[in-house]
């Protein structure tokens, strides 16, 4: 039987959970995660995804256990596991959900999960919702009892129809089994989970647009503060968390924050998962240890870049929204938060775009400024405005008809929307083409140069 | 319902400093109280302002450009920095809106944030160091300059906001002196608003003030967003008009040249105008008003802030009616000749056929009949002569009892409904007799859930009301204990209630007036008020302009003196009674007269007007009286000289010598205060004894056609497309 107090049963609960911790001394090499470390172990569909194999791979293994620990162990353990968040700003999860109220009783609080994924390149939420759904159910359990919700409400996506099928079938599953919904796995907890289907906006995966959108209003991300945890869906504390966050908060319960932490750098902590796109030879999603080096991640799972390393052109470390790295950078990055950060680039959600040097890169970042200008909502004016204005300059810089000072200006431009918006979408907008600029220069300049002397670019 | 009233309430005590409110997701800051602070007027009753800052508020420290001030918590960064009198520039930020903060233009620096934020939603912290002059803020206001210009069509030259163009200052303040915008720009299709409102949406700048202005004070969810991005429109979603009657005003708040006034459209420049600050009566609450002339014409009329009575809003009425000051004018005396038409005279043969007239008929052979615009001076002048002719014929536009102030006047006052904690509306529709306080009461009924019932007919008013019945009856049974809304209004600190002029000028008006004392009484209501869509009615049974106990019946007048009263039935006098028709335009009452005499309107003349609450002001001259009209007190006083009566006055200040000394409160005139009803004499008049009982006809409302509702909307082209395009809101 489990110990009555609450540190023996945390205690006890690892005991029982299927591997023993792996690695207690920080390793100063990254790289190599084995099978046995992997939480999603179903990233491929190797069986099903649905009630009876998930148990089988150790969803729902103590759960209601785990959930009458009560928030305070829930939320320190995901502290200890330095679990940041996986949506892209890596804000650090126990101290996130830490910020819901404690002894609210007059109204529901309520833990909403961003599934709304539409970064360009990235594509780690799919393969959890496609394939591993389970492992979201019961994350928004155990994460939604550390907040003290009473409901989850799973955004997702409007282009995912075939996640969303799957992931209402689970959820029903998890009801049937009685897992989730009244008396939730017997704990005498009750928790609802919802799926919402999203009408297929980019911004709706702003936290506040999402709440918004969730609400039934166009989704316009509001003002902060008042901050989704003070006031959020429908007025009530509310906190928006990524998929994956949510996903590996049970593993991490089972088996421990101290495991979790054992992987990546410090502050860099856990496995993440990789989305690799791009010019390499096997494009894949993977789920690897933290601080690998972005070389390794490319050799070893994608089967190097097409062309080989010395092909290599660029690259775009976390999502269509941070700034390109050149190939000096990707010699020696590491695939963390702050790595990349001293980089002038970021992490983001980990979905790594490669670029070989086939590639006419400053048509690439001219189709991300379309898309930025495509999705801003128009609430705010230097998003707006600004967005467009940089995607037509962008056009232009892509055939050289522009001039030399345009560049500048182009720069100054995003350095004018950044920072000036109501959301970060204004930043994700601006970054990209910084980092074009930043990194590649040259390359625009010659191209203004030959259209001016008559040469056109080819 | 209730739920929801829940949440919103949690919600508020829950965030720590802003409170978001649920229809439009509006950020309200949060009082110590509790309670969101809106940034709406200070109440005010009875003229006495409350203190700016609210007791109990706490006080805390923060940082202006060096400069060290205190400030209520809960303050946003931006009423922080105009509080030591620095200007933050803004274009969406509206002192009587929700905070959007999506124009970006009022960021600021704030010491240890890496980014500048947008002062006018970031609440205050103790400590907080601002800065508005730094490098940062100079470059994130050019910034956002430069991108709210870069899309801009800058056709100033053609735009008739040009001049008083809150972009065009503030580009010249804060912007860059050229552009760097060679791309092509956003062209987007106009929209047809209706009548009033003219759109160039090309020049729109997305600030979103008309949106939030229409869901929010006029309460028509009409206006919003369609598209998003650079493609974002302001519109109504399906080609519909803007269906408000307070629609003119999304006009003042837009900030640029995109909602313009289409009556006034390409007619002049803002700096042509000569202003003239004056009051407006065409509806009971006669709000304050800027009257703009140029050349001798009227042109347009604004709001002026009076947070007493129309914060700094007015209604269409108000706004457009102002065009049938130039039509249908009456601009020369008129006598009907034997021919039956009537002919102009000069002015000494038509007031002396007129005294001859009065010289030749006993007292009880002659009445007067006030209309809806007379103002004070006219209706003592003409009251004295009468008087002094024997007659005390004198008829009132809304006749009730004058014994009483209590009884008559809007005891709650306008800004004082919102202190009040349950209402009850009876025979009245105060959207069309008094929009101005209809937006309180929605203020109210969507900030604190004000419970709102109403005896009337089921009209749409905006907010959420229970309606209790159309017929008196339904007065009857709130005083059953068992009623619903009876256990509102006792449960209420402060009920209030608002009864129309529609209820009580009925034959029962005595018994539904009396019904609504004995609820008055049971609910614990201090007295009732009086909602009157006249501007004349509380003048005129202020200075007693009531007929006597011994006053003649119209049917057995021989002369009917109608002084601006356009809706006296011709059956109701005698076929031979001569009718001498005094006021301003050719209407239905020079119609029938026999005599004209020429007035002057609202606008030529200083004139003292109380409005329903008895709050006593004054119109000033903007313009002269056309032709050979007159002031229509000089008229009076003139015809008295030829009568053979003279007036002991001939001047204005004489005359309002004499008014004073009828009411003493009509000698200050700065409408600022309201004479007050005392508690005890309203009290005193719940006690007033009751007259038969009710019939079971349903209770009306005032106004049949809120466009048309007076000689100069009646004469108004604008007033008449309203009509067409929005009905009569009857």
């Amino acid at each position: 039987m489990l110990a009555l107090n609450l540190k023996g049963g945390l205690r006890a609960v690892r005991m029982r959970a299927a591997a023993p911790l792996a690695c207690m001394h920080r390793r100063t090499y990254t790289g190599g995660l084995t099978d046995k470390d992997r939480i999603f172990t179903n990233l491929y569909n190797d069986t099903s995804p649905y009630l009876t194999d998930a148990r089988k791979r150790g969803d729902w293994y103590m759960t209601k256990e785990i959930v009458l620990l009560g928030p305070e162990v829930i939320i320190s353990e995901i502290k200890a596991s330095g679990l940041r968040g996986r949506g892209g700003a890596g804000f650090p999860s126990g101290l996130k959900w830490s910020f819901m109220p404690k002894n609210n009783k007059e109204t529901p609080q309520y833990l909403v999960v961003n599934a709304d994924e539409s970064e360009p390149g990235t594509c780690k939420d799919r393969e959890i919702m496609r394939h591993d759904p389970h492992k979201l159910v019961e994350g928004c359990l155990i994460a939604g009892v550390a907040m003290r919700a009473s409901a989850a409400y799973i955004y997702i996506r409007g282009e995912f129809v075939y996640e969303a099928m799957i992931m209402e079938r689970a959820i029903k599953e998890a009801y049937d089994a009685g897992l989730i919904g009244k008396n939730a796995c017997g704990t005498g907890i009750d928790f609802d989970v919802a799926l919402h289907r999203g009408g297929g906006a980019y911004i709706c995966g702003e936290e506040t647009g999402l709440i918004e959108s969730l609400e039934g209003k166009p989704g316009k991300p509001r003002l902060k503060p008042p901050f989704p945890a003070n006031a959020g869906l429908y007025g009530c504390p509310t906190t928006v968390a990524n998929v994956e966050t949510v996903s590996v908060a049970p593993t991490i319960m089972r088996r421990g924050g101290d495991w979790f932490a054992g992987f990546g750098r410090k502050n860099n902590s856990g496995t993440k998962l990789f989305c690799i796109s791009g010019h390499v030879n096997n494009p894949i999603t993977v789920e690897e240890e933290m601080s690998i080096p972005m070389k390794e991640l490319l050799e070893k799972h994608c089967k190097g870049v097409i062309g080989g390393w010395d092909n290599l052109l660029a690259v775009i470390p976390g999502g269509s929204s941070v700034p390109v790295l050149t190939k000096d950078h990707c010699d020696e990055a590491l695939m963390d938060f702050d790595d990349l950060k001293s980089r002038r680039s970021g992490l983001g959600t980990a979905a790594v775009t490669v670029f070989n040097k086939s590639t006419d890169i400053v048509a690439a970042i001219a189709r991300l400024s379309k898309f930025y200008e495509h999705e801003s909502c128009g609430q705010c004016t230097p998003c707006r405005e600004g967005t467009g204005w940089m995607r037509k300059i962008m056009d232009r810089l892509v055939t050289g008809d522009a001039e030399l000072k345009e560049i500048d200006m182009l720069e100054e431009l995003s350095y004018q929307i950044e920072g000036h918006t109501i959301c970060a979408l204004g930043d994700a907008a601006a970054w990209p083409v910084q980092g074009l600029i930043r990194a590649f220069r040259p390359e625009i300049e010659l191209r203004i140069m030959k259209k001016q002397q008559g040469k056109s670019y080819s | 319902m209730k739920g929801a009233r829940i949440l919103k309430r949690a919600s508020r005590r829950l965030s720590s400093s802003l409170t978001v409110d649920k229809a439009t997701r509006a950020v309200a800051p949060i009082g110590a109280d509790g309670l969101a602070v809106l940034p709406h007027s200070l109440p005010v009753l009875n003229g006495a302002k409350l203190p700016a800052v609210r007791e109990g508020a706490q006080m805390i420290e923060v940082t202006v450009d060096g400069h060290a001030i205190q400030i209520e918590s809960g303050s946003s960064i931006l009423q922080a920095i105009e509080s030591v009198g620095i200007n933050v520039p803004r274009f969406c930020f509206h002192e009587r809106l929700s905070v959007a903060g999506n124009c970006r233009m009022c960021l600021v620096e704030i010491e240890k944030s890496p980014k500048p934020v947008a002062s006018c939603a970031m609440p205050t912290m103790p400590g907080m160091k601002i800065f508005t002059n730094s490098p940062m803020v100079k470059k994130a206001r050019e910034g956002v300059m430069e991108f709210l210009l870069a899309n801009h069509p800058l056709d100033c030259p053609i735009c008739d906001q040009g001049g008083e163009c809150d972009l065009q200052d503030q580009a010249m303040l804060f912007g860059s002196d050229r552009s760097r915008y060679y791309e092509v720009k956003r062209a987007v299709e106009d929209k047809n608003l209706g009548p009033l409102v003219k759109t160039v949406m090309t020049r729109c700048i997305h600030c979103t003030r008309c949106v939030r202005f229409s869901q929010e004070v006029a309460g028509v969810n009409m206006l919003g967003t369609v598209g998003r991005g650079n493609a974002m429109e302001i519109g109504t979603y399906v080609g519909m008009a803007l269906n408000s009657e307070m629609s003119g005003n999304v006009v003042d708040l837009c900030p640029v040249g995109a909602l313009t006034s289409k009556p006034n459209a390409f007619t002049a420049r803002a700096w042509e105008y000569r202003s003239t600050s004056s009051i407006d009566v065409l509806d009971g609450c006669c709000p304050s008003i800027k009257v703009d002339n140029r050349g001798g014409e009227v042109m347009r009329v604004q709001p002026r802030t009076n947070e007493d009575v129309n914060e700094e809003w007015i209604s269409d009425k108000t706004r457009y009616a102002v065009d049938g000051l130039k039509r249908q004018r009456l601009d020369v005396p008129l006598l009907r000749g034997a021919d039956g038409l009537l002919a102009p005279v000069d002015w000494k043969t038509a007031l002396q056929i007129l005294a001859d007239k009065l010289r030749a008929l006993r007292g009880d052979q002659i009445g007067a009949f006030a209309g809806p615009l007379v103002e004070v001076e006219a209706l003592v002048a003409l009251k004295d002569l009468f008087n002094s002719l024997g007659s005390t014929a004198t008829f009132p536009p809304t006749a009730l009892s004058a014994d009483l102030r209590a009884s008559y006047t809007l005891n709650s006052t306008i800004a004082g409904i919102e202190l009040c904690d349950a209402l009850l509306l009876v025979g009245t529709n105060p959207r069309t007799e008094a929009p101005l306080l209809n937006t309180r009461i929605r203020k109210m009924v969507r900030h604190y859930d004000l419970p709102v019932g109403l005896v009337g007919s089921a009209v749409d008013l905006t907010y959420e009301y229970s309606h209790l019945g159309t017929t008196a009856a339904a007065l009857s049974s709130l005083l059953t204990p068992s009623s619903p809304f009876a256990s509102v209004l006792s449960a209420a600190k402060n009920p209030a209630i608002v009864v129309g002029t529609a209820a009580l000028l009925r034959e029962d008006g005595g018994a539904i007036a009396s019904l609504v004392r004995q609820v008055a009484k049971a609910s614990g209501a201090k007295g009732f008020s009086v909602l009157h869509a006249a501007a004349a009615a509380v003048g005129a049974l202020d200075v007693g302009f009531v007929p006597g106990p011994s006053a003649a019946a119209p049917s057995r007048l021989k002369l009917a003196y109608l002084l601006g009263h356009d809706d006296l039935p011709a059956a109701s006098l005698p076929e031979d009674a001569f009718v001498v028709y005094q006021g301003h335009h050719g209407g239905a009452g020079a119609q029938m007269a026999d005599l004209v005499l020429p007035g002057a309107a609202y606008t030529e003349k200083s004139a003292t007007y109380v409005n329903t609450e008895g709050r006593v002001q004054r119109t000033a001259k903007a313009v002269d009286p056309p032709g050979a009209a007159r002031e229509d007190w000089k008229i009076v006083v003139g015809l008295a000289l030829l009568a053979g009566k003279p007036l002991p006055y001939e001047s204005l200040g004489a005359l309002r010598e004499r008014m004073a000394s009828l009411a003493p409160f009509l000698a200050a005139a700065d409408g600022e205060a309201v004479a007050p009803s005392s508690a005890e004499i309203a009290a005193a008049a719940l006690g007033a004894p009751s007259a038969g009982q009710p019939s079971d006809a349903p209770l009306g409302v005032a106004l049949s056609n809120f466009y048309m509702s007076d000689p100069v909307s009646k004469a108004s082209p604008t007033m008449a497309k309203c009509v067409q395009a929005f009905g009569t809101r009857a």
